[in-house]
């Protein structure tokens, strides 16, 4: 019998790794189809609202099954995302602007005088590799990697120090304490000048530009290869978020399924009865918060890089919202959930009823209340079709796997199919 | 070396100004059964809550394997408050959390069950396995650990094979009926391998006949399992018919201990918790 569960195991395993692959190449093909074949269709040129929204889409798979982590599968109501994810778009940001961006004094610290970190990542492993196209790309790669990894550290070392006063907290009181801390880590992150109690000033400005814009790192459109003739030879910019996302949504997955992703679940479902069991609360709690906040931290520098320019104020408690919108609508507790609801949320949001927005003429009639705004009105209504109808969201606690479960004969046609 | 497995000494439970429980001190020797019976209110289940360091007792101490495990003294606002006895014998403190009881080898089950309600029975006792683990964090993601996780899982499914609950192990924990969910609560203390388990009203809600079982199956773990028994109960069948010793306590304090014989003919437990309607029984 254990035989016959290895041999099951291994075929799924293969089946899961099957399915990323066939969807990284999917994404490459269509990215890639107007080089492939000139003239194809519009859609899928690579500056058309479809990729727009594949790389968002891509980008807050990762957020929100990082939330889903903490919200859905520990139970901890924890609204801080915003600040995860500040600390890892800053970090990303202040590591991989080119020095010659930030140091000059008229640079983009010009406010300031220039920026303290006198290196930049990519540059640093461009003095190992060469400054040949091939060094220069092995450099940007490694660059934006080491710089990712980093982002998420220091998140997670924040979440750290937060998680250990906040955590004694329980739900609603969890909720505002970390949306609180959220907060404050985007007011000081605006912060220009920090007047210290002996008389002296840390000029914080110096690291994080104050409320004014970083730009010039590294961008997803980096990724793209450029050929000799000037022209984009290859384009991976959907493809490389897509693979970065994929493996950390891998690790994740792979965690929930370990032994420490079910205590997160005993601890979900009774906190008293995990703690009989011997499960320590406060130090599983903390490694789910941490966690979380890695890959937040990761994916706030994806966002950074999908935004290509860089501030804190985006970064408010609504962006939390539209992310646990999104863990909701896909379901508390599914990975695959909040896949499929960030690509319908930001699908919705920003592609499919951005038609609402504009005037439509039929004819010489005019279509009544289409106008700026109407697009909020219908996507609300649409949401709130969605929590009636779906109580426990689309998924419920479901994963991909158990859909095929029952119904063997539907075949794959997901997007997503890379969260199972 | 003594072999008594937990001694509870001058435990007082104070909240406030309620003593809920007063002075308690009880033995329990290896391989015994022993009840913690009383009437409703008396603080059964807050001495359980003490032993198993869910509350920080005000005064007394606990002593597991001859080890003083839990310890405290009346402290700050309850120096003046404290109304118990045994002021200033105690200079310690020393606390342990529920897991860190549970991981010395004491498991215990709820009065009102407690099982994990998104989890089949299988991974219900899958979790409680999670204390003996040898794994860090990184290992058990990238599945260095398999051959522990394997592990885990076989023993769970031979414990479930022993405690008859291997033909349900894929349903979800809450669909089972009340009594073999009262089964898979014992499972699951089970399975975190201890030697001392609490059981706080395992036949809480059962009819005559679900009972009469349970006393067969409480007794059949202690001998399987090699272990020794602390529960509160209110069937007096079951009481009777299976404990080793009896303690008593009403509003707090021990008011009798010995054999269910000694313990059913004692004038002051009759008036207090016998009472006349078990006349009956007796």
């Amino acid at each position: 019998m254990n035989d016959l569960n290895k041999k099951n195991s291994l075929k799924s395993t293969i089946i899961v790794i099957a399915c990323v692959l066939a969807f990284w190449g999917l994404l490459l093909l269509i990215e890639n189809f107007n080089l492939i074949v000139p003239g194809g269709p519009k859609l899928f040129n690579p500056t058309s609202k479809l990729f727009m929204v594949l790389r968002k889409v891509i980008v807050y798979c990762l957020i929100a099954v990082s939330m889903n982590l903490l919200n859905g599968f520990t139970g901890l109501f924890s609204l801080g995302h915003a600040g995860f994810m500040l600390f890892g778009a800053y970090t990303f940001a202040i590591l991989t602007t080119p020095v010659s961006l930030k140091v000059p004094a008229d640079g983009i610290f010009y406010k300031y005088g220039g920026s303290v970190v006198h290196f930049s990542l990519q540059e640093a492993f461009q003095a190992i590799f060469g400054t040949s196209p091939a060094g220069e790309r092995i450099s940007l790669i490694l660059g934006v990697l080491v710089a990712l990894i980093i982002s998420g550290a220091v998140a997670a070392v924040f979440a750290y120090l937060i998680g250990l006063p906040v955590l004694r907290l329980k739900s609603d009181y969890l909720a505002i304490a970390t949306l609180g801390f959220a907060e404050i880590i985007r007011t000081i992150f605006q912060c220009e000048v920090i007047q210290l109690p002996g008389g002296g000033e840390l000029v914080l400005g110096k690291l994080t530009n104050g409320a004014n814009m970083i730009k010039g790192f590294p961008t997803l459109n980096s990724f793209n290869i450029i050929g000799e003739n000037g022209k984009t030879a290859l384009y991976l910019s959907t493809v490389v978020p897509a693979i970065i996302v994929t493996a950390c949504i891998a690790i994740i997955v792979l965690l929930i399924n370990s032994t420490y992703g079910r205590s997160f679940k005993a601890i979900r479902d009774d906190e008293i009865a995990a703690e009989a069991m011997g499960i320590n609360l406060a130090k599983h709690k903390i490694l789910s918060f941490c966690v979380s906040a890695f890959f937040a931290g990761v994916g706030g520098a994806l966002y950074a890089m999908f935004a290509t320019t860089y501030q804190a104020k985006p970064f408010t408690s609504v962006l939390t919202y539209e992310i646990l919108l999104i863990v909701v609508i896909g379901g508390i507790g599914s990975v695959t959930g909040s896949c499929i609801g960030s690509f319908l949320y930001i699908a919705c949001s920003e592609w499919w009823l951005r038609f609402l927005d504009e005037p439509m003429f039929i004819g010489n009639f005019q279509v009544p209340l289409l106008k700026d705004g109407f697009r909020m009105v219908v996507f609300s209504v649409v949401i709130m079709i969605v929590v009636l109808f779906f109580r426990k969201g689309i998924m419920g606690t479901k994963e991909l796997p158990d859909l095929f479960k029952k119904k063997k004969n539907k075949t794959k046609g997901k997007v997503n199919s890379n969260a199972g | 070396m003594p072999d008594n497995v937990l001694r509870v000494e001058n435990v007082t439970m104070q909240f406030g100004g309620v003593v809920a429980v007063n002075n308690l001190s009880m033995e329990i020797n290896k391989g015994e059964i022993v009840a913690l019976i009383g009437p409703n209110g008396a603080g059964k289940t807050t001495a359980f809550n003490v032993i198993t360091g869910v509350y920080q007792p005000t005064n007394g101490r606990v002593l597991y394997n001859g080890e003083t495990i839990i310890e405290n003294f009346p402290k700050s606002k309850m120096k003046k408050l404290y109304a118990g006895e045994n002021k200033g014998v105690y200079k310690n403190t020393i606390v342990k959390t529920p897991d860190q009881v549970t991981k010395l080898g004491m498991a215990r089950t709820f009065q009102n069950i407690r099982l994990f309600k998104s989890m089949t029975v299988f991974e219900n006792v899958l979790v409680a396995k999670h204390l003996r683990r040898t794994s860090n964090v990184f290992s058990a993601i990238f599945r260095l650990n398999a051959k522990e996780e394997q592990k885990m899982r076989e023993e769970t499914l031979e414990l479930l094979k022993l405690l008859d609950l291997e033909d349900v192990k894929d349903e979800l924990a809450t669909s089972l009926p009340y009594g073999k969910q009262r089964h898979l609560e014992i499972a699951r203390a089970l399975a975190t391998k201890p030697s001392l388990l609490l059981l706080d009203e395992p036949a809480a809600g059962m009819n005559p006949q679900e009972t009469e079982e349970l006393t067969a199956f409480i007794r059949r773990i202690r001998d399987e399992f090699d272990l020794t028994i602390l529960l509160i109960e209110h069937h007096m069948n079951l009481v009777m018919d299976i404990s080793d010793r009896i303690y008593v306590i009403d509003f707090g304090k021990l008011i009798a201990d010995g054999t269910p014989e000694v313990v059913s003919s004692n004038p002051r437990v009759i008036e207090a918790y016998l009472g006349v309607a078990e006349d009956a029984e007796n």
